[in-house]
């Protein structure tokens, strides 16, 4: 690790990417990520890449779109009402199994909303937003630190498995400034080669990048095979972390920027004696659910806390399948709840 | 063929294109413009650094018809995706392909930004004035006046719009390099579209910039005329819609 610099999370994110290879990046500006776009804009021509502002986001995921065709590493970060439009793209990269990364920097919606941090992308993230049987691998950072060490990551997982890749982060995680050990810069040597890629049909029979099987049988055993490798990366790539769980009798599960305020909480709450612990999934797809299961056997209940009306619910829920009560604590619209407040609901369900 | 038995070959498969069977309707252009497009690339000679942009409609399976590499766009996105490419990696010689619903419909913010900014692509326009592969609606290209599926009393320009003239709105533009309109429906005409056509792929190749060849085709089952009608319809009424000939040429 290199030294500690003091950075917010949209430009770690974005060094944390071209340290990891990117070399193509097209985005369209919306707050609170811009910054993103304005450090690829400074920094990626430096090193040879390729940065273009695009038209719109559609426009943008299809240059992604196009650039992972070729074989190149490439990026794009939006927040809410722009990632909406990439869904069309996405789904695409999904079908044409292609690697391509995704910053999500979320705010308040429906709609135009607000400016404000929010988790109500939750479920167009892990349950789809475009169109088709697909995932996508989705990875929640809570702080500046591990923005940038997932975003070096969602390369090598959206490599690897040929999976585009969501880091679903918060404006507040990404205009927040923390002091940040930036993952070196790799060679590209480690990584998976990509035989499948549009370099000109020199010497080899040419290659194909479509989502496209008109033959029912066929789709299917395309997307048969495609499921096949989601299963892979169901039992191999589940990550979490766990605070105070060992002796636990009231389990908080929370993600993100709501996953770090938690971690408060549980540390308020074991100070009054409340044998309270944390669970904070980071990666949203594929979901904790075995270790929340476990949990949940032995506490007497599971809080979900989160910045929506309850999209993670839904899954804690799936995981604790009824074992113990399942109570929620949500804000949305961008408000941001206080430790305190959270804490008195913790206190109310012991 | 001479008395004595000696042949020469005049007419053969261009070497760019695969064995697969086009898919196309008897009588549409679309054949006629992707063997020409093959051509270009053979003359070139650079079937082994090209990438084929396919579009949805009728060229759907397009990417498996040329013996190089290809790419499916989503439906009017080629241009962006073709972007992605060349960006990726300008050795790459990148060819788009696309119908009027695709590049002027749905596609219309995207096929202007790449023309504005430049990219250097070719862009290949299939102007069939309809929507041949969903089954004969209107297009932005339909003639005042046309019958489509979703125009059925013809197309009204009160209400639906005007014939888009998609040649000469990226000819206002500052950075495109060639832009041009052809004809199919004479031999002399074909051997023209087949010059710009080579022409454009050209200017690519040796990095002059953005091109565009947009090419009035026939659509005979969707235009309900046989090809032969077909062609004359285009000779006789398409072309004072859409004059051809060169726009800007600044090679
Ligand atoms: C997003 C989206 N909308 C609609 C369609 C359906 N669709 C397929 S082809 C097509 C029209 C194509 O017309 P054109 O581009 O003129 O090409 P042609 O079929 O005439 O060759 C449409 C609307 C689609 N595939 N995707």
């Amino acid at each position: 690790m290199a030294e500690r610099q003091l950075m917010t999370g949209n430009e770690a994110m974005a060094e944390a990417a071209i340290r990891a290879g990117c070399r193509t990046y097209f985005g369209y500006p919306i707050t609170p990520q811009n910054e993103i776009l304005e450090y690829m804009a400074t920094h990626l021509p430096k090193v040879g890449g390729a940065f273009l502002q695009a038209e719109s986001e559609v426009a943008a995921i299809n240059m992604c779109y196009g650039a992972a065709a070729a074989g190149v590493r490439t990026m794009t970060s939006s927040s809410s009402p722009g990632v909406s439009l990439k869904m069309e793209g996405i789904s695409y990269l999904a079908g044409a199994d292609l690697p391509c990364v995704i910053l999500n920097v979320a705010r308040g919606g429906p709609g135009l909303g607000n400016i404000a941090p929010a988790q109500g992308d939750y479920f167009q993230a892990t349950k789809g937003g475009g169109h088709g049987d697909y995932r996508l691998i989705v990875l929640g950072p809570s702080t500046v630190q591990e923005a940038a060490e997932l975003a070096a990551l969602a390369f090598d997982l959206s490599d690897q498995y040929r999976v585009p890749t969501m880091l679903l982060a918060d404006g507040m995680l990404g205009q927040m400034m923390e002091p940040v050990s930036l993952p070196e810069p790799r060679a590209g040597a480690d990584r998976p080669a990509k035989p499948w890629a549009l370099t000109g049909a020199k010497g080899r029979n040419p290659n194909y990048v479509a989502s496209f099987a008109l033959e029912p049988t066929v789709l299917r055993d395309l997307n048969l095979k495609r499921h096949a490798r989601y299963k892979e990366i169901e039992a191999r790539e589940v990550r979490w972390e766990e605070v105070a769980t060992e002796d636990a009798e009231i389990l908080v599960v929370a993600y993100g920027t709501m996953g770090r305020i938690a971690k408060t909480v549980v540390r308020q709450a074991r100070n009054q004696g409340v044998k309270a612990g944390l669970l904070r999934p980071i990666t949203l797809w594929p979901f904790p659910y075995a270790p929340i299961r476990a949990l949940a056997e032995r506490v007497t209940a599971v809080l979900t806390v989160e910045l929506s009306a309850g999209q993670m619910w839904e899954d804690v829920r799936l995981a604790v399948e009824g074992r113990t009560p399942t109570p929620f604590y949500g804000e949305m619209g961008g408000v941001v709840p206080t430790p305190s407040e959270i804490l008195e609901e913790v206190l109310r369900h012991v | 063929m001479s008395s004595t038995g000696t042949m020469t070959k005049v007419f053969a498969r261009p070497k760019s294109l695969t064995d697969k069977q086009f898919t196309y309707c008897p009588g549409c252009d679309h054949g006629l413009i992707t063997r020409i497009l093959a051509g270009a690339i053979d003359k070139l000679g650079v079937q082994e650094r090209t990438v084929f942009v396919a579009p949805v409609g009728c060229a759907v399976f397009a990417y498996e018809w040329f013996r190089c590499d290809g790419v499916q766009a989503s439906h009017g996105r080629a241009a962006a995706v073709a972007t992605g490419i060349k960006r990726a990696n300008p050795d790459l010689i990148v060819i788009s392909y696309q119908g009027d619903g695709d590049l002027a419909a749905i596609g219309t913010a995207e096929t202007i930004h790449a023309a504005n900014r430049g990219e250097p692509i070719t862009v290949i326009f299939v102007n069939n004035q309809i929507y041949g592969m969903t089954g004969g609606q209107m297009a932005p290209t339909t003639l005042a006046g046309q019958r489509a599926t979703s125009c059925p009393e013809g197309r009204d320009v009160r209400t639906m719009g005007h014939p888009l003239p998609v040649a000469e709105m990226i000819a206002t533009l500052g950075a495109p390099a060639y832009v041009t309109r052809q004809s199919l429906h004479d031999p002399k005409h074909i051997v023209q579209a087949t010059k710009a056509v080579e022409k454009a792929l050209r200017y690519q190749v040796e990095g002059t910039g953005y091109s565009l060849v947009e090419i009035l085709a026939t659509c005979p089952t969707g235009w309900k005329m046989s090809p032969t009608a077909a062609h004359k319809h285009v000779a006789d009424v398409v072309m004072g819609a859409f004059p051809v000939g060169d726009l800007i040429d600044r090679g």
